[in-house]
């Protein structure tokens, strides 16, 4: 393990922990500066869409990892964002602006959603989240002067200020600069106090409330500021597809980004991207081993959902921490080599607790 | 009159709702986690009746009872392999492993020759008959649905209020390890439980099936059975059927008299209301421990 000892209260505070870490991130931001000129259209598109996709995981991270409120309803959010979007691009707002619309009306929903949620925990939020979804869902769908209805949104190129983005490597940038500037509020975020009741809500609401944290407050902050993100995402999403319809914000994507997040890493800022990577990658996996399976399991149509499954069970099952936490994990033992322990990251056993009775 | 045909069949649809909302409420008293694969079970029960009936060639009611038993051993395994491992983490980690075992199941469903992605006819012996009782026509099938329902309720109530068994599954809800302490075979009565859940999902799907034929995406009525089960209140076995009963009336007058586009989302707002209202539910206990 790396030792850092610290002389002043402000190194607590620090971004970068150590010299190591800001070398290592440092390396990571010029590689991502630079990878368009090196890799093809396609793969800088895909990257596109991981970048993307961290930031909705980032969102839901907020809200699921962080401050413990299931979500089953994510894609709301993201619809909200991206519909805001195609109305206000269609009517010549520059990028900027019908962002932070997009951001505004996605908080917004969020705290209507938030409200009720306050009263409820555990299954019951997540059946509430995911009434939710359906119902604006159906919203969209049915209000066709403003979304176009089933037949879906045609949403214009990205636009600003004169400037249009036209190619794929143009389009990468704009992501890549949103999503350094969101990990980086949402890591600010973390660290603040808001942040860390955020965290102390999760562990125990008890505890929270006795040290003086005002609950309901924390969980609508924890709401809106994760649909907000969402929202972001959703923007940047609708300029991507070009085309967006009502069916693109089911439930289905909904536990996806649940599945994102939880195979990532529940509670790190990492598990995000580690997550939006998974996620985008297992289909090209799927389509390339696709020839090697037997016909009656490589052209099934469940494939993909199947594989999604077991990935989930196997990773809730085995993995708790998810992709970040075998990372976590790899690395201590080559920082210990040779002590590293079988059950240093084991959770105590634990009883189950009743939640009607806590 | 027409008032009174909406109703019937608002009832009997909501019956359907009721029984897959007994499953989630069966496994919720007795382990208090939420088995999101109830509507996937209740479509693998569809299928081993189909199988038995089509392809195997069994009289209707010897398919009931091996689609029951079969899936019963299902639910038992499934509980064994998936949910052991993780009683006692966060509910979260429950929820997840469930929606991944429904994935499972619809995605393994298309691989299986026979099944596959069609659509398939189940031969129940009522399919088809339609009674005239006073002034109303009534399908024979939505009879079978509503009498199946209310005596296995009537079943399971009992059960779970008389037996020692019952006493025991709820014991288990309320505080494992004091459970433990008294002797009650934790981990059995779980499998035992989810065993119970699953062959009442194999039962709705036996008794759906007539209604919307057998196919891999028949368990999304299970995403109806949710607001069942929270209007009913997620403890109590009557509440259920009566939390589907009413989401099933509320559905059938919005798919009557409210435009196009209502019926679908009725149900969630129904269930928005209560969570906003009464969170517990209509029957739901409202228990709560001074720290």
């Amino acid at each position: 393990m790396h030792f850092v000892f610290k002389t002043d209260y402000a190194q607590d505070l620090q971004l970068f922990k150590h010299s190591g870490q800001t070398f290592w991130y440092g390396t990571l931001a010029v590689a991502l500066a630079i990878v368009p000129w090196l890799l093809s259209p396609y793969f800088v598109s895909q990257l596109t869409f991981v970048l993307i996709y961290s930031i909705v995981a980032l969102g839901l991270m907020l809200l699921s990892g962080f401050t413990g409120q299931v979500s089953l309803g994510h894609a709301a959010f993201l619809a909200v964002g991206a519909y805001t979007e195609g109305v206000l691009a269609a009517k010549g707002w520059p990028f900027p602006f019908s962002m932070a619309v997009g951001a505004l009306t996605a908080g917004i929903v969020g705290a209507i959603v938030g409200t009720p949620a306050l009263r409820v925990k555990g299954i019951y939020l997540a059946i509430a989240t995911m009434a939710f979804n359906i119902i604006v869902e159906e919203v969209l769908a049915r209000w066709e002067s403003m979304t176009g209805g089933n037949a879906g949104l045609q949403v214009g190129p990205l636009a600003m200020f004169g400037w249009r983005v036209q190619d794929e490597r143009a389009m990468y940038y704009v992501a890549l600069v949103v999503t350094a500037l969101v990990t980086l509020g949402v890591v600010n975020l973390l660290r603040s106090p808001t942040g860390r009741a955020f965290v102390a809500v999760r562990d125990s609401e008890i505890s929270a409330a006795s040290m003086g944290i005002n609950l309901a407050l924390c969980k609508l902050t924890s709401f809106v500021l994760s649909a907000a993100i969402t929202g972001i995402a959703g923007a940047l999403y609708a300029h991507r597809l070009r085309i967006i319809t009502p069916d693109q914000f089911t439930v289905l994507q909904s536990i996806e980004m649940l599945m994102m997040v939880v195979i990532g890493g529940l509670g790190s800022i990492h598990g995000a991207f580690f997550g939006a990577a998974f996620v985008i990658i297992l289909p090209q996996l799927i389509a390339v081993a696709k020839d090697y399976l037997p016909p009656a399991i490589g052209q099934a149509t469940g494939l993909q959902p199947a594989l999604f499954g077991l990935i989930l069970v196997g990773f809730i099952l085995f993995e708790p921490l998810g992709l970040y936490g075998r990372w976590v994990k790899t690395r201590t033992f080559f920082q210990l080599f040779p002590f590293y322990r079988r059950g240093m990251f084991r959770r105590r056993k634990a009883f189950m607790k009743s939640e009607r009775l806590r | 009159m027409q008032v009174l045909q909406v109703i019937v069949s608002g009832i009997s649809q909501g019956c359907i709702y009721g029984l897959i909302a007994l499953g989630f409420v069966l496994i919720y008293k007795a382990t208090e986690t939420v088995n999101f694969a109830q509507g996937e079970l209740m479509m693998l029960g569809a299928f081993v009746g189909l199988t038995a009936t089509s392809f195997l060639g069994l009289p209707y009611l010897a398919a009931v009872a091996a689609a029951l038993l079969v899936m019963a051993l299902f639910g038992f395994v499934l509980e064994r392999a998936v949910v052991d491992p993780i009683l006692g983490q966060p509910a979260f980690a429950v929820i997840m492993v469930t929606i991944g075992v429904g994935f499972i199941a619809r995605g393994v469903v298309t691989m299986i020759p026979g099944w596959g992605t069609d659509t398939h006819v189940l031969e129940a012996p009522f399919r088809g008959e339609i009674l005239h009782v006073g002034g109303l026509v009534v399908a024979a099938e939505h009879l079978v649905i509503i009498a199946a329902t209310l005596l296995l309720v009537a079943t399971l109530y009992a059960f779970f209020r008389f037996s020692r068994v019952g006493i025991a599954m709820q014991a288990t809800s309320q505080n494992q390890l004091a459970a433990y302490y008294m002797g009650i075979p934790v981990r059995r009565l779980n499998g035992l439980i989810w065993a119970i859940s699953a062959a009442v999902a194999a039962l709705a799907g036996l008794l759906l099936a007539p209604l919307s034929f057998v196919h891999v995406n028949m368990g999304f009525i299970g995403l109806k059975a949710f607001p069942a089960a929270v209007v009913g209140g997620f403890g109590s076995l009557p509440g259920a059927i009566v939390g589907g009963i009413t989401i099933g009336v509320v559905e059938a007058f919005s798919g009557v008299y409210l435009p196009e586009g209502f019926k679908d989302v009725a149900a969630y707002v129904v269930v928005l209301i209560m969570l906003v209202v009464k969170p517990t539910g209509l029957f739901g206990e409202t228990m709560r421990k001074k720290v």
